[in-house]
C-alpha cells in the first residue's frame, strides 16, 4: 500500500540523546543549521556541516536509510537545480560548450555544492521531525512564538490548528486508502486514462472524503466544547517544556558552529 | 465439488522490509463453492479484512496464488479487472462510500464501469434496489439525504446491481439495530437464492453467523485454525472462546453442561437443536 508508506514528517519513537532535547532547541538548532548552510562556502566548511549531520544522525539512532529515504520525493527538485546551475553559470574555464549550452569550471562547483546543500538541508529538517513528535513540536513552537502574542497573534490558536491537521494526517490517509479500495471493488479506475480521465476518476474519492472530514471537524468540535475549550486564555500544559543543561550545551555549539562556518566562508574556504 | 474461488498458500505482509512489517495472513488455503452461503469470522486484526480482500484483486499476494474460477486472477490485467465484477466485495460501514447525486446514479457506478448499455444498467439498477428493500421515490433522492441503515442498504445495492457471483460482505450489519440487522440478513438470503450466488458473510458475531451460513471458516493470527458446518466448528468452544470469538449462548450453555459432566452434544447453536439434544439425553428421542 503505497500511501501508507509516506515518510514525509514522520516521528520515530525512541529515546536517544536527540530525541529527548526541547523541541525548542532542536527548532533553533535547525534554524542555526540552515543559516550556516547558506554561509557554507567551500570544501572546509562544507566538511564541517556534513560533520554535524552525520554526528546528528549518529546520535540520534535514526536508520541512515530512513532519513535518505525522505530525500526521494525531492529528487526531481535536486536534479533540476543541478542541472540549470551546471548550463547558467558564468565562468572563465569554460570545460565544454555546444549550441546555446556552455559548461564551465565554475558552474560544476556551483552544481555540486547545490545539490549537496539541497540534500543536506532536507535530511536535517527530517531529523527534526523524526526525533520529535508532533505534539511536542506544536508545543515547541508555540512557545517559542509566544512573544508575537503581544502583537495580536492568535499564537494558541494556531498551535491548536497545527496540531490538530497533524493528527488527521494518518487518519486521512487511511479513510483515503478505505475509499479507494470501496470503489475500485466497483471497478473505479484511478490509474489509467489521460489527466481530463483521470481527475474524473477522483471524484468518487474526493467527495466521500471531504464529506467525512467535515463530519470528524464537527464531531471534533463537538467534543471540545464538551470539555469546556474556550481557547488558550490561562490554559495550563500537561507536559512543561523546560531547557535543561544538555539543551544549553548544544544551543551553544550550534551557535558556534554557524560563526565559524560563516567567518570560513567569509573567506572563501 | 470445485470451488469458485480458492486461495493457495496466500501469504500477505504489509510494509514488509520496515520496522512496521507485519504478516496478515500465513500461507492460508481458503475456498469458496458455488451457491454457498459462507461466513467468515475472527476478532480485530485475525487477518479476514486482508483475506477478502485478496478475493476481488484489491491486494497483490505477497506470494501465493489466488483462483477464481481456476484462473490466477493475477494472470492478466484484464482479468483482474473482471474478477473485481465477479466477485463484489461491500466493505465495512460502506455508506461512507456514496458520492453521487442521486441513488439511482450511486447505484449505477458499479454497471456502468462494466461498460453495460443504458437499459441493462437501469434494470440492474432498480432490480438491485428491490433486493435491499429501497423504494422507487428514494432513488432519485440525494444518498445524503437518507438515514444511516438506508444509505447502508444504497452502498449494497452498489455492489449488488453488478450481479457479482462471488458477493462478499465485511459486518454489513455493524452499528444497525436489531431491526435493521434482520432485514439486512434477509435481502442477503433473498440475493443468495434468487441468483444461486456464493455468499461470504464476514463477521465476529457468532449468533449472527451461525443463523444464516452453511460452513464456517474461523481466521486466526493470519491462520485458518477450524472450518466446517457451524456444529463442527463449535464443538471447539473453548479453543474459540481463546480466540476471543465467543460462541453463541446456547452453545455455551451446552459447553458448559459438558463441563459438569453431562454427556450431551455441545455443537448446538439453535432452540431446535438444543430441544433434540435435551430429549435425546433424556431418553425420550425427538418428539
Amino acid at each position: 500500500m503505497a500511501l501508507k508508506d509516506i515518510t514525509l514528517g514522520q516521528y520515530f519513537p525512541g529515546n536517544s540523546p536527540v530525541h529527548r532535547l526541547d523541541p525548542r532547541t532542536k527548532l533553533i538548532c535547525v534554524v542555526l543549521y540552515i543559516v550556516a548552510l547558506f554561509l557554507a562556502a567551500w570544501f572546509v566548511t562544507y566538511a564541517v556541516m556534513l560533520a554535524v549531520l552525520a554526528g546528528s544522525i549518529y546520535l540520534s539512532k535514526v536508520p541512515v536509510k530512513s532519513v535518505f529515504r525522505g530525500l526521494k520525493p525531492v529528487l526531481f527538485i535536486v536534479v533540476f537545480t543541478a542541472v540549470l546551475n551546471l548550463f547558467y553559470t558564468p565562468g572563465d574555464t569554460v570545460l565544454a560548450q555546444f549550441w546555446v549550452f556552455t559548461i564551465t569550471l565554475e558552474g560544476v562547483w556551483r552544481a555540486f555544492f547545490m545539490v549537496v546543500r539541497i540534500m543536506m538541508l532536507i535530511s536535517g529538517t527530517f531529523l527534526l521531525t523524526y526525533t520529535t513528535s508532533p505534539i511536542l513540536l506544536t508545543d515547541g513552537l508555540e512557545s517559542l512564538l509566544g512573544p508575537l502574542k503581544m502583537v495580536r497573534v492568535p499564537v494558541h490558536e494556531l498551535a491548536m490548528m497545527m496540531s490538530i491537521a497533524l493528527r488527521f494526517i494518518p487518519t486521512l490517509i487511511e479513510e483515503t486508502d478505505k475509499i479507494m479500495s470501496a470503489q475500485r471493488a466497483r471497478g473505479a479506475d484511478f490509474e489509467s486514462g489521460n489527466l481530463i480521465q483521470r481527475a474524473k476518476a477522483l471524484l468518487p474519492l474526493l467527495v466521500p472524503l471531504f464529506i467525512s472530514a467535515f463530519r470528524r471537524a464537527d464531531e471534533l468540535a463537538t467534543a471540545m466544547e464538551c470539555r469546556c475549550y474556550h481557547g488558550g486564555e490561562g490554559r495550563t500544559r500537561l507536559r512543561q517544556l523546560k531547557y535543561k543543561a544538555a539543551d544549553y550545551v548544544t544551543l551553544f555549539l550550534f551557535l558556534a558552529i554557524t560563526v565559524g562556518v560563516g567567518v570560513l566562508g567569509h573567506f572563501g574556504l | 465439488m470445485q470451488p469458485i474461488i480458492e486461495t493457495k498458500q496466500l501469504t500477505h505482509t504489509y510494509s514488509a522490509g520496515t520496522p512496521f512489517e507485519h504478516t496478515a495472513l500465513d500461507s492460508v488455503d481458503f475456498c469458496a463453492y458455488p451457491g454457498e452461503y459462507l461466513g467468515i469470522i475472527g476478532h480485530t486484526g485475525s487477518g479476514k479484512s486482508t483475506l477478502i480482500q485478496h478475493l476481488n484483486a484489491l491486494l497483490r499476494p505477497t506470494s501465493g496464488t489466488v483462483l477464481f474460477q481456476d484462473t490466477d486472477i493475477w494472470s492478466d490485467p484484464k482479468i483482474t479487472k473482471r474478477t473485481r465484477f465477479q466477485v463484489g466485495l461491500v466493505f465495512q460501514y460502506p455508506e461512507y462510500q456514496l458520492f453521487e447525486e442521486t441513488v439511482y446514479k450511486d447505484i449505477s457506478f458499479g454497471p456502468k464501469n462494466m461498460g453495460l448499455d443504458d437499459k441493462e444498467i437501469d434494470r440492474r439498477v432498480r432490480s438491485a434496489a428491490y433486493f435491499v428493500g429501497l423504494r422507487d421515490d428514494h432513488l432519485e433522492k440525494s444518498p445524503f439525504e437518507l438515514s444511516g441503515g438506508q444509505k447502508r442498504r444504497v452502498a449494497i445495492a452498489g455492489v449488488i446491481a453488478m450481479e457479482p457471483k462471488v458477493l462478499i460482505l465485511d459486518e454489513p450489519t455493524a452499528g444497525l439495530d436489531p431491526e435493521g440487522v434482520e432485514s439486512i440478513l434477509g435481502n442477503i438470503r433473498e440475493y443468495h437464492q434468487a441468483h444461486n450466488a456464493t455468499v461470504i458473510l464476514v463477521s465476529h458475531s457468532m449468533e449472527e453467523v451461525a443463523r444464516s451460513v452453511d460452513r464456517l471458516v474461523a481466521v486466526n493470527d493470519g491462520k485458518i485454525p477450524f472450518q466446517g458446518p457451524p456444529r463442527e466448528v463449535f464443538r471447539h468452544g473453548d479453543e474459540l472462546e481463546q480466540m476471543g470469538l465467543g460462541v453463541p449462548q446456547l452453545t455455551r450453555v451446552f459447553h458448559r453442561l459438558r463441563a459438569m459432566g453431562v454427556d450431551i452434544d455441545p455443537s448446538v447453536y439453535t432452540l431446535d437443536q438444543a430441544k433434540a439434544a435435551i430429549l435425546e439425553k433424556l431418553g425420550k428421542g425427538a418428539v
